[in-house]
């Protein structure tokens, strides 16, 4: 498949971009941030997603959705990125909604697609426990009890955890906390007796939680999947996740970008536009080129998911370490160009730093993956 | 089955039948490929049917167009057959300048004979091109070259020197920038001009480099008769020429990015500093790698993506610099890290061991892929001016 968007790929980002610039332009994240709003996006704007079909881009149309790729998903993301806008999208649209569609019974499909394409329904992925990400060690325990199972334990990390009306978790079943066998997925209401939920407010001003689990019960049928066997499914829904965030981060790093090259051409020094001084230009040069690379795995990424998800996760990971290095590049440049105006809140620039730099954090950092890639070529 | 497949089999059996069991080796240094020329020095029988079944076929230059000596494929069909190459580790048959350089620019404005004579011989690895565009004092700064050719009726009469020119002492003909008319622009004022090496009132002399080698030359033109036929397009119309035949020169040296990029550097790393639980010993070098290899991944896929966008077009010729530029220091990178990893036997210049230092020839040989074809810096202006739209520069 030829490495460029369809037409039908380009009209989307054309009307992503019109719709988001009209209604979550970078303003809309700075207002919910400034009255310190408790949900952390915007019910109004999510049902305006719903209702563009976004929410249900990566559902079936059985289930009410549209059933578009991860290349519209991603293409979705990376209009996100450039303004910010914060929403459920990535948390339920992309990684819940791909958890369930891909591992769910038909029974959990059924129940909660339909919601989840019509902009009902929150759900959040928890899976990490500690600070750093890492799949590989799940200790949060979930025991046989009477015809189901009980959680204890704890996530952290929860992207719209506080939010969200379900969660996916994952819990260890059987084995030790680093074993790759005995990981169970599980679909948890959140209002179950016994799970607390903390919100945490992070540098981005987006929503993220922490879980804490004690003794909450689940009937067997709370199962994604199959027993023991959550972690090939938490390594696919990993995937499509660090790809959209890839997305993203390629998004928000060319805003960043495209908003300080014009800034070097009004902003002028000693006589002339600051964008005349070749130790800026060619700094912005090689910003550009490492955008550019980090797009083109991008769009492989995305594509490869479409074709072949389970060959997916290398790519991936190189998407996920590029696109995190170049974003975080393009930022940092992005603060130093502006001089001592981008180091102001009144800038937007700022917050596209501090979202970059979430974003890069969430399902693993540049070293994470170029770690996971090492050890997949054997070094 | 798609008739890309069925042409995939066809591709397959014709290599495995055609292409001589010494040709799926590497080559062992910067010699063991074949050139071609009037006076072609095969390293091997093998190397020398190789090219000439090849160049039969048209396979040197899958995607020119039939009745010029190519292969007339399509660009699909083009990648099918690099990719069979490369599954049975064939080389290339032929490496050749007027592969890469002067025969995209013929094809673009070259005169119908001009395209008969001259694409026909370089598919067929017949006669060797160089490339006269450097002068002593035009390097970066190209469009300031003082070559001259005057205009004598039924000839130009060429008197200059050009340097930093691979191979004149061994090519058969150059394809040379000229200065036309002193009096325009200096952009304006530039010719492109091709004649024969043999010409009376050429000669060479060659220069050493840091690999060791001497690849290149200076180069002296001394009242050189050149025919009005050798001329290229229009005359002071040369620069636009030179420029469209840089970008393809800049693709093929950031293609260099991406050579060997199957044999991990990992692998070769853990032969000299081993494994320590599983990963290799040394985890600053292992970091150093493995972001290598990300980003010489994101590499090869932007050449693809280039191509495709150039294909839908939406591509820009200045796009040839970011792959440039980013090939180019990408190779740079990979050979230190093989001299990181190669450590004392890396550093060795002689003896069979190490082949004759092919390590650290090759590592030398790269700090020119930054410079050679205009340099990094030059590079990031014309992405500075061109594609991002600063001012100056
Ligand atoms: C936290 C903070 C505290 C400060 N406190 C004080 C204070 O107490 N008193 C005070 O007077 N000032 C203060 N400043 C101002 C500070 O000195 C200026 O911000 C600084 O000199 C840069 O000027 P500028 O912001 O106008 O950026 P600009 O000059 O507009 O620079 C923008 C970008 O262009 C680059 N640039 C500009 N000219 C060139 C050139 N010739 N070549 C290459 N690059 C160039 C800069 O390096 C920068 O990256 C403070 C700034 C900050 C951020
Ligand atoms: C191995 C090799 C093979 C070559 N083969 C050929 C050949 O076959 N034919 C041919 O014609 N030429 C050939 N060249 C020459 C090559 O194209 C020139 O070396 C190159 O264009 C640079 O010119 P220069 O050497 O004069 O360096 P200069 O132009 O003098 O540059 C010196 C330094 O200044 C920097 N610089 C110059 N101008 C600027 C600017 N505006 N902004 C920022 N930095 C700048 C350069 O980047 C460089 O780092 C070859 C070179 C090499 C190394």
């Amino acid at each position: 498949m030829p490495l460029v968007l369809s037409d039908e790929q380009q009209m989307l980002r054309e009307s992503a971009r019109g719709y988001l610039a009209e209604q979550a332009p970078v303003a809309h994240l700075r207002k919910l941030r400034d009255e310190r709003d408790d949900t952390g996006f915007s019910r109004a704007l999510w049902r305006g997603f719903a209702e563009m079909g976004w929410a249900g881009v990566l559902i079936a149309e059985e289930f009410g959705g549209v059933g578009l790729g991860h290349v519209e998903a991603g293409v979705l993301l990376e209009e996100m990125g450039r303004t910010l806008a914060p929403s459920p999208f990535l948390s339920t649209a992309v990684v819940a909604a791909s958890a369930i569609g891909l591992a769910g019974s038909a029974q959990h499909k059924a129940q909660h697609l339909p919601r989840i394409a019509a902009g009902e329904l929150v759900a959040a992925l928890a899976i990490d426990e500690g600070a750093k990400h890492k799949p590989s060690r799940i200790a949060l325990a979930a025991a046989r009890h009477a015809n189901g199972f009980r959680l204890n334990g704890t996530k952290t990390f929860v992207i719209d955890g506080h939010v969200a009306d379900l969660l996916i978790v994952a819990a260890r079943t059987a084995g030790g906390i680093e074993d790759k066998q005995g990981v169970t997925l599980f679909l948890v209401d959140a209002k179950t007796p016994g799970l607390a939920r903390e919100r945490t407010i992070m540098v981005d001003s987006r929503n993220a939680a922490r879980l804490a689990f004690e003794n909450v019960d689940v009937t067997a049928d709370a199962v994604l999947g199959e027993v023991d066997e959550g972690a090939p499914w938490l390594e696919r829904v990993l995937s499509i996740g660090r790809a959209g965030l890839a997305a993203e981060l390629v998004g928000a790093g060319s805003e960043a970008f495209d908003r300080t090259v014009s800034y070097l051409k009004e902003r002028r020094q000693f006589g002339r536009a600051i964008g005349e001084f070749q130790a800026l230009q060619h700094r912005v040069a090689q910003v550009y080129d490492d955008l550019e690379m980090a797009r083109s795995a991008v769009l492989k990424a995305l594509q490869t998911m479409d074709e072949n998800l389970d060959g997916a996760g290398p790519i991936a990971s190189v998407a996920k370490a590029k696109a995190g290095q170049a974003a975080k590049l393009a930022s940092q440049e992005a603060v130093q160009m502006h001089g001592g105006m981008g180091m102001t809140d009144e800038l937007d620039i700022g917050l596209f730093m501090k979202r970059i730099r979430v974003a890069q954090e969430l399902f693993g950092d540049v070293q994470f993956h170029a770690d996971r890639l090492a050890r997949m070529r054997g070094y | 089955m798609s008739d890309l497949e069925q042409f995939r089999g066809e591709v397959r059996s014709w290599l495995e039948k055609n292409c001589p069991p010494e040709m799926r080796r590497p080559s062992l240094n910067e010699d063991d490929v074949c050139w071609g020329g009037r006076k072609p020095s095969f390293q091997s029988d093998a190397q020398r049917v190789w090219l000439e079944r090849m160049g039969e076929r048209g396979w040197t230059v899958p995607e020119w167009p039939k009745q010029y000596g190519g292969g007339g494929l399509t660009r699909e069909e083009a990648k099918v057959l690099r990719e069979e190459m490369a599954r049975l580790h064939c080389r290339a048959a032929l490496t050749s300048f007027g592969i890469w350089m002067l025969g995209p620019a013929l094809l673009k404005y070259g005169s119908e004979a001009q395209k008969r004579k001259y694409l026909p011989e370089i598919a067929r690895g017949e006669i060797r091109w160089c490339q006269g565009y450097s002068e002593p004092n035009a390097g970066s700064d190209l469009a300031s070259l003082q070559t001259k050719a005057e205009d004598k009726a039924d000839h130009f009469l060429v008197n200059g020197q050009k340097i930093w020119t691979s191979y004149a002492d061994r090519a058969d003909w150059i394809f040379c920038l000229v200065r036309t008319d002193f009096a325009a622009k200096k952009h304006e004022g530039i010719s492109f001009l091709l004649f024969d090496m043999a010409s009376p009132g050429v000669s060479t002399t060659p220069i050493s480099l840091i690999s060791g080698k001497s690849p290149f030359c200076q180069t002296f033109f001394h009242d050189v008769k050149v025919p009005k036929g050798n001329l290229v397009g229009e005359r002071n119309k040369g620069w636009e020429i030179a420029k469209y035949l840089l970008t393809h020169e800049r693709e093929s040296i950031g293609a260099f990015g991406i050579t060997q990029i199957g044999r991990s550097l990992g692998e070769l790393a853990a032969e000299t500093v081993g494994h320590d639980d599983g990963v290799l010993a040394d985890p600053l070098l292992r970091a150093k790698i493995a972001e290598f290899e990300v980003d010489g991944w994101c590499f090869l896929l932007s050449m693809q993506r280039a191509a495709d966008m150039a294909k839908a077009g939406q591509g820009s010729g200045a796009y040839s610099s970011v792959l440039k530029y980013y090939g180019a220091e990408l190779n740079k990178r990979r050979h230190e890290l093989m001299m990181d990893g190669g450590g004392s036997d890396a550093l060795e210049w002689e003896g069979a061991r190490s082949h004759d230092g092919k390590a650290a020839r090759e590592w030398l040989r790269s700090k020119a892929n930054s410079i050679e074809g205009g340099t990094s810096e030059i590079q990031l202006n014309i992405i500075a001016k061109r594609l991002l739209g600063l001012p100056g520069a």
